[in-house]
């Protein structure tokens, strides 16, 4: 457990290293996010048209 | 083989395909980056720990060039051959870019208050740095800017491309200048002055970055395209409703009065 508590604070470094890797995960996850939501709801919608044109 | 997926039927086929792949092929290759980032590399002799966050800053910032430069190569192409899908691919890794821009800033201030003292300074290398920020945002900006589609793509393919001016900057900022930024250590004459036990994390955060974006890519680009045949598809109903309905008019005062003209004989 202790081993585990000494790698988290990361040499007295873990309030500037965390928010890094966070930063990092936030803004890269995020712009993923929104490409894969945004991807499903455009081939949806023209799965929609599509089915709807004679 | 490029021009063969120039065609975007083609292109759609064959993104698909890969799709799926890029994108665990990716979150493998990350996951086992982050690992050996955040554990296994040895913290370094004068940073400690804080070193860590390099793992992320040097591959983000090597990213933000590279997607740049991609972009910039993208609406040379959009101008000079109308390549059905380059305005499309350039469009699509703008945000990206300014993504990793943002986190190869925001990483750097996080290193740059223990290490340095400062969250910020404006020296050659940060500055032109937060210039290609600028230049992303200005790019998505540009392009969203005019009513007619054509005519905002052909603006931020001018910017982009000229912008290209600063990544030359950027990377020997730090020789042409007197930097508080180090020199380069990966990339330089004479090799790389970084332990292995600490450039082998460096690659393979790269690596993961690259597939990440080349993912984002495809995703966004696909996205583009069947908005764009959704648009198309959309235009077509409504033009062919409006044929209907200006035969209908067409035909509706003829019936009438054949209608009338009957009345009328069998009135008489």
């Amino acid at each position: 457990m202790s081993a585990v508590v000494a790698w988290a604070a990361m040499g007295g470094y873990a309030v500037f290293v965390w928010p890094a890797y966070g930063i990092a995960a936030l803004v890269l996850g995020g712009l993923s996010l929104s490409s894969w939501v945004r991807h499903r709801r455009s081939a949806a919608a023209l799965a929609r048209l599509d089915e709807r044109r004679p | 083989m490029l021009t063969r997926l120039a065609n975007p039927a083609r292109f759609m086929r064959a993104s698909g395909a890969v799709l799926p792949w890029l994108g665990l092929a990716s979150a493998a290759v990350l996951a086992i980056g982050l690992v050996w980032s955040l554990v296994f590399a040895p913290p370094d002799y004068q940073q400690g720990e804080s070193v860590r966050i390099m793992f992320i800053h040097v591959p983000a910032a090597w990213m933000a060039l590279s997607v740049y430069l991609f972009m910039a190569v993208a609406s040379a192409a959009a101008l000079v051959w109308r390549h059905p899908l380059a305005d499309i691919a350039a469009q699509a890794a703008a945000p990206v870019g300014a993504g990793f821009t943002l986190v190869c800033l925001a990483t750097g201030s996080l290193w740059g208050r223990p290490m340095w003292g400062a969250w910020w300074v404006w020296d050659a290398r940060l500055t032109s740095v937060l210039v290609l920020f600028f230049l992303y945002l200005g790019y998505i900006a540009l392009v969203n800017a005019f009513d007619d589609p054509g005519r905002g793509v052909r603006a931020g393919a001018l910017l982009a491309i000229v912008g290209v001016v600063n990544l030359p900057i950027i990377k020997f900022s730090v020789d042409w200048w007197n930097t508080l930024h180090q020199p380069a250590s990966v990339f330089r004459l004479g090799g790389p002055t970084i332990a292995i036990s600490m450039l082998l994390p460096l690659f393979v955060m790269a690596i993961g970055f690259l597939l990440l974006f080349m993912w984002m890519l495809l995703l966004r680009m696909r996205t583009a395209l069947n908005e764009r045949k959704a648009q198309a598809l959309r235009l077509y109903g409504q033009a062919a409703q409006l044929g209907e309905s200006r035969r209908r008019a067409a035909a509706a005062p003829a019936a009438s009065i054949r209608g009338t003209a009957t009345r009328a004989g069998a009135g008489g």
